[in-house]
């Protein structure tokens, strides 16, 4: 797709106005990225079959900066919901996707976008089979927002739920912790903070898969642990089912860069965020085997197993620190502030 | 990391924390002065691995704490008469009278969160037709960049630019808590990070006159655990010296080129601190040859006091007299989303330590 064959250089409100720009905009860009058999019907909707229960799940990218180390905006916005859907225990097949597009937005950025959902998607084998493109004035967005609703099979041997969580069961995560939040981080401006840290933004759906395939009901819970951090969704967890959660804070997988800038930015690491990283909640007779089959996939490579459910400290996370000492893990309550000295 | 992970280590922590309970007959009450070795103390899970006879007292050196809440309102009303106002992102979620910074943000304001106030100098450049404010809070740790960007303003003929001021010095405020009449503690340890810039001599004086140990320490577990051993050897020998932990990075006469800046810009003047009320010649004002860069001389903020809420108590708080779990509201109605007072805000400030860390609240 070449930029002088779409013949403007920037989205204006025109492009949203539903009339011939917008069919311009659709046609050269979108239709004919995304093109599909649902798709290529042009019609207001998908019709679409499915055998037996489904997952659905919708997310909202609002990122900024919306190109930054490992990813953009668009792989966000399927990486995020895929990995939603196959954290219910779906195999993720459909997505969703609406733009709105503040005027002003280049062309040649939006395409770069578009492009990057396309690649994506291809990559985590689903299809774009419906969307929406709005565009707002200047100053009422911040560049691009971009939805995604996304829709999956369950898979048959699948079975998770919150309640089937028992004392004993164990923790495990699939990677390194708090790179995508550091990434951004470090792109910020006025944060003086430059680092070769990446966005561990990635589709987890096809790990997720092997190991339902392998452990079915063993399997008691998928999370990704996105905004908010491990330390959070780990509380809620704790919360849901009335146990405790224990951790060992020297089996957290972190990589060295991003507890340095972690450090020099008085961030928590555990409250950052990710979108890479799921948590796995697995009955004790599986735990080596479901250890191993992670580090044997290019998604888990530094899986580890991090703690385990206890009927000690109801409701509550505590972590022994390196030193032998413990500590709550409490929820995030804002966003993480940088400290003063 | 390679150095932070030696001062986490297992091994080297533990063998210090046992020497500490084969010396320990009696009881100790040692203040650690700095938020920042309060954090550590409890997310490391220090606090319960001492002996049940030493007993760790949290002081006030929590910036976001001591601030007074006049200032916060000051700072709003900047952000509401459209000034661009930049701070340190932990001040930005403590109460005013009547709302935060961030809230003001929220109804319109332009708020900056910054690392450095150098950077607010850049955003006056970049905004010539606007005014632009640095909140400067701290201890003495911050005040050298908060002069250098004064100084940076002039060198660049920015005239767009000034500072809110607000800072506040250690070793007076030692001295308060001590002449307080309710205070019961027997030793120090003395923050590592501001005797890094200002070095250690002031704190001979103190020594002497009150009879007390203080060790300069650092904010790593085996630091932190070091600096007790320290305290409690000489309680247990009848000494009070003045010693430094900390000497991989704090120098007797600290950071002198530092110090320089902070000599120019400001000069010590009374400060109030919130909680704790006005201790004279506590604080840096800025000088009379640079007050067109104090914001406080440069807009009309007019200001009415508010009391601070009654059922507050961190004023007792940050002098050490009672300790967050011992606060009637802690945890029920002072929670860090609802805060009633700083110390349950600020990543540095004591409560806020107990609410997300302390392994005290596990049942």
């Amino acid at each position: 797709m070449n930029i002088e064959d779409i013949g403007f250089e920037t989205i204006n409100l025109g492009h949203g106005s539903g009339g011939e720009l917008t069919k311009i905009l659709l046609d050269k860009i979108i239709f004919t990225t995304f093109s599909n058999p649902f798709l290529d019907q042009k019609h207001d909707g998908s019709i679409v079959k499915f055998n037996g229960k489904i997952a659905i799940s919708t997310d909202s990218f609002v990122i900024t900066p919306i190109f930054f180390k490992g990813g953009d905006i668009g792989s966000l916005a399927v990486h995020g919901t895929v990995n939603d859907v196959a954290m219910c225990g779906g195999i993720p097949k459909y997505l969703s996707l609406a733009f709105i597009i503040e005027e002003g937005l280049k062309v040649s950025e939006f395409i770069q976008i578009v492009q990057s959902i396309k690649k994506t998607a291809d990559e985590s084998g689903v299809l774009i089979i419906t969307g929406d493109t709005k565009v707002v004035e200047r100053g009422k967005g911040d560049k691009i927002f971009i939805n995604t609703t996304g829709f999956g099979e369950i898979h048959p041997k699948a079975n998770i739920s919150v309640h089937n969580i028992k004392e004993g069961d164990k923790i495990l995560v699939n990677g390194l912790i708090a790179q995508h939040g550091m990434a951004i981080m470090s792109e910020r401006e006025g944060l003086q903070f430059e680092s070769n840290i990446e966005s561990d933004s990635t589709n987890l759906n096809f790990l997720v898969q092997d190991l339902l395939d392998q452990f079915g009901g063993k399997i008691k819970l998928f999370r990704d642990p996105t905004r908010g951090g491990l330390g959070t969704v780990l509380h809620e967890i704790a919360n849901d089912i009335s146990k405790g959660v224990f951790l060992k804070e020297e089996f957290i997988p972190l990589e060295r860069q991003v507890a340095a800038g972690c450090e020099m930015l008085g961030l928590d690491p555990m409250y950052v965020a990710n979108e890479g990283v799921f948590l796995v909640i697995v009955d004790p007779s599986v735990v080596t085997e479901v250890l191993a089959l992670m580090k044997n996939h290019e998604k888990g490579k530094n899986a580890a197993l991090i703690g385990e459910i206890t009927s000690e400290h109801p409701n509550k996370v505590v972590m022994q620190s390196l030193i032998g000492g413990k500590r709550i893990v409490s929820p995030l309550v804002g966003e993480q502030l940088p400290r003063i000295c | 990391m390679k150095y932070l992970n030696e001062y986490r280590n297992f091994e080297a922590t533990k063998k210090v924390l046992d020497e500490i309970h084969k010396i320990t007959t009696s009881r100790w009450n040692i203040m650690e002065i700095c938020g920042g070795q309060t954090h550590s103390l409890v997310k490391n899970g220090i606090l319960e691995l001492l002996p049940e006879k030493v007993r760790m007292i949290h002081g006030p050196g929590c910036p976001v704490c001591v601030t007074p809440l006049n200032l916060i309102d000051k700072a709003i009303e900047l952000l509401e008469q459209g000034v661009i106002v930049c701070s340190f992102g932990d001040m930005i979620r403590v109460p005013g009278s009547k709302k935060s910074l961030l809230e003001a943000k929220a109804l319109g304001g332009d708020l900056r969160i910054l690392y450095s106030p150098i950077e607010a100098v850049s955003i006056a450049k970049q905004n010539p037709d606007k005014e632009v404010v640095f909140f400067a809070v701290g201890f003495e740790t911050t005040a050298p960049a908060n002069a250098l960007s004064v100084l940076h303003a002039e060198k660049e003929g920015i005239n767009n630019y000034s500072i809110l001021a607000s800072h506040v010095l250690v070793p007076p405020a030692m001295e308060a808590i001590l002449d307080d009449e309710l205070c019961s503690i027997d030793g120090f340890l003395a923050a590592g990070h501001v005797c890094a810039i200002m070095g250690i001599q002031e704190y001979y004086p103190l020594v002497d006159k009150y009879k007390i140990p203080i060790i300069v320490t650092g904010f790593e577990p085996l630091d932190l655990v070091q600096g007790i051993y320290m305290a409690v050897k000489q309680l247990e020998e009848g000494n009070y010296k003045l010693e430094n932990q900390y000497a991989r990075i704090v120098k007797e006469h600290g950071n002198e080129a530092a110090i320089d800046i902070i000599k120019k810009v400001f000069e010590v003047g009374n400060r109030e601190w919130r909680g704790i009320g006005e201790i004279p010649n506590s604080g840096y004002i800025i000088k009379e040859a640079y007050r067109k860069y104090d914001a406080e001389s440069k807009f009309n903020i007019c200001y009415i006091k508010v009391p601070e809420n009654s059922n507050c108590i961190a004023g007792e708080i940050l002098k050490g007299i009672k300790k967050p779990n011992q606060c009637n509201q802690f945890s029920k109605t002072c929670k860090p989303a609802n805060p009633l007072g700083a110390p349950m805000v600020s990543s540095e400030g004591a409560c806020a330590a107990y609410y997300h860390f302390s392994n005290n609240l596990i049942d």
